[in-house]
């Protein structure tokens, strides 16, 4: 056991300096949905002996996009840190999710119409996350009450928000299962039951993949410890996804001077397309 | 070799953007069309947003029709006078699509009416050339000599001009029309028009083939740095990292296809061109008829 002794005293003193970091910046929810911390607030609080806190920290608090920027791995950690024995009347479970900035997104759906599919329908979601994966210790449905997953956001379909517009298709349930079984197709939602890792009920870890096709902004960590069904503690840190560099420079130029980005754009076509031909004709002299 | 485009926000992989670019480089030098009818919708199908690829087609049809028409300016066979005329006819053109293009979108059938008349357009076009190099390749084999058309109705028109390098003797008004309705193409579709263009003036003005792709590329190549110039201002929708990937393929592929468009006879590049149009068409008509895999279809943003 000296092994895990040890993992846990490392583990420690990441957390402890990764802490006041944490605790600054969770002050300020930055995503649409209700943060976990201000709905604890109307809750009884949990008896306080039975009292289990999580202690987490990131890979890496930031993701720099770069030229050649093809996906990120992040791994995510903690510990449980409990006062008392482990209570042995029921099972831990953890749940982590990695949010990206929401964006709205309108569906629309194609209907038969004189022999060729028009669309016809649209429904309009405010904001759905541009990325989300949830990992857990095992089966959401069975580890965490629907009255817990509505609160706190944690499943898939929950984590879409409200409708942009008034709804005016009968069946509005269809479009966002259509959206979101196409961005579970892509990978830009997942779910991976078992894909967190719990050792003695006390550490955790889990591992995430970033894909290429992140789109800038503050990202939400979330970590939710759960027994019988009901989440006992969580936390939350942002994760920074920022573009650099070059990337940097010209996403800014595209956006602050346009009209300079524009011309800059074809003066390179011009100059690329002139250049070719030059160096055509000296081919062929020779 | 993935790359990460900063405004798509995307990762592609390099060498398949320069293989795109190449293929409709190639195209644009050979048939004097700018590509922006293949290459947006190529764009589309490797995952890059509709608004971006429409806009960078745009900026890349711009370098691959600079380094054409260089070529033609230095074999003479640009009719600047001509091209200057249907390029008026073009702005103007372009600047009433955009109107139409907003009025379809507030009804919310743009996606629709675009790909209908990309249909209809490229199925027209398409078979009337085909028919027509058809005929005018067995003529030649024959050995009878392929004579000029006159339509008597286009002579009839006023304010006639004379456009030298093309030997034409000819009213303003039906090349206006023509750059006309090209440059409201142009910006509904992302495209430089080159496919409707080409035809238009070798059966509607008469012009020479051996000039029409010279001025077509020069035509374009202004229509076409316009409207990537309004979307980059107005939208933020120009994607210079994608574009540089896809020039570097179509300035050479342009270079190659003017060499191999010089040693083919006129009759057998109308052809093939034929032939390319009325595959895109089928190839967007099946779309159309044939019940899609997915019904349902995302776009970012509120539209």
């Amino acid at each position: 056991m000296r092994w895990l002794a040890n993992i846990l005293a490392s583990l420690w003193l990441a957390v402890c300096a990764a802490l006041p970091v944490v605790a600054q910046e969770e002050e300020a929810p930055i995503m649409s949905f209700p943060s976990p911390e201000t709905t604890r607030g109307g809750e009884p609080a949990p008896p306080p002996e039975a009292r289990e806190q999580v202690v987490a920290g990131i890979s890496s608090d930031a993701v720099s996009i770069t030229t050649s920027f093809d996906g990120s791995e992040i791994i995510i950690y903690g510990a449980v840190r409990r006062e008392t024995p482990i209570p042995g009347s029921s099972l831990l479970n953890v749940i982590v999710t990695v949010e990206g900035p929401g964006r709205s997104v309108t569906i629309r759906r194609k209907q038969r119409k004189l022999g060729i599919w028009v669309n016809t329908e649209s429904v309009v979601v405010g904001t759905a996350p541009s990325f989300y994966s949830v990992a857990t210790t095992g089966a959401l449905r069975l580890i965490l009450d629907e009255a817990e997953d509505a609160r706190y956001r944690i499943s898939i379909p929950t984590a879409m928000r409200a409708f942009a517009r008034p709804v005016n298709v009968d069946d509005p349930a269809h479009f966002t299962e259509a959206m979101i079984n196409q961005r579970l197709a892509d990978g830009t939602y997942n779910l991976r039951e078992n894909g967190v890792q719990l050792v003695e009920d006390t550490l955790f870890r889990a591992d995430f993949r970033l894909p290429a096709n992140l789109i800038e902004g503050t990202y939400k960590v979330r970590i939710f410890l759960v027994r019988q069904g009901k989440v006992i503690d969580s936390y939350s840190a942002p994760l920074e996804v920022r573009k650099v560099g070059l990337e940097r420079w010209l996403y800014r130029l595209a956006f602050d001077q346009p009209l300079l980005y524009g011309l800059m754009s074809l003066f390179i076509a011009a100059a690329a397309g002139w250049g070719a031909s030059a160096a055509f004709r000296a081919l062929q002299r020779k | 070799m993935q790359i990460y485009l900063p405004i798509a926000e995307v990762a592609v992989n390099a060498f398949l953007l320069i293989g795109l670019g190449g293929i409709v480089g190639l195209m644009s030098g050979m048939f004097g069309v700018g590509g922006g009818f293949l290459i947006t919708p190529l764009l589309f199908f490797i995952g890059i947003p509709p608004a971006i690829a429409v806009a960078t087609g745009a900026n890349q049809v711009v370098a691959s029709s600079v380094s054409g028409v260089l070529g033609h300016v230095k074999r003479r066979t640009v009719d600047f006078r001509m091209g200057g005329v249907l390029l008026v006819g073009g702005l103007i053109g372009s600047a009433l699509g955009v109107e139409v293009f907003n009025l379809l979108q507030k009804v919310g059938q743009v996606e629709l009416v675009v790909q209908l008349s990309y249909v209809i357009m490229l199925g027209v076009v398409g078979s009337m050339m085909f028919a027509e190099s058809l005929r005018a390749l067995r003529r030649t084999r024959a050995g009878a000599r392929a004579k000029r058309r006159h339509h008597g109705w286009i002579h009839a028109l006023p304010f006639r001009m004379k456009f030298r390098t093309s030997g034409l003797y000819l009213s303003v008004i039906p090349p206006l029309v023509v750059g006309m309705l090209v440059g409201v193409l142009s910006a509904m579709m992302g495209v430089g028009g080159g496919f409707i263009m080409v035809p238009a003036m070798i059966y509607l003005l008469g012009m020479p083939t051996k000039v029409v792709i010279g001025t077509s590329l020069f035509q374009i190549t202004f229509v076409t740095a316009f409207t990537t110039l309004m979307h980059a201002v107005n939208y933020n929708t120009v994607d210079v990292m994608l574009a540089v990937l896809l020039i570097i393929g179509g300035v050479t592929g342009a270079q190659i296809g003017t060499q191999l468009g010089s040693r083919l006879r006129a009759e057998q590049l109308r052809i093939l061109l034929a032939l390319v149009v009325l595959g895109v068409c089928v190839k967007l008509a099946m779309d159309l008829f044939l019940t899609p895999e997915n019904l349902y279809s995302l776009t970012p943003g509120i539209i």
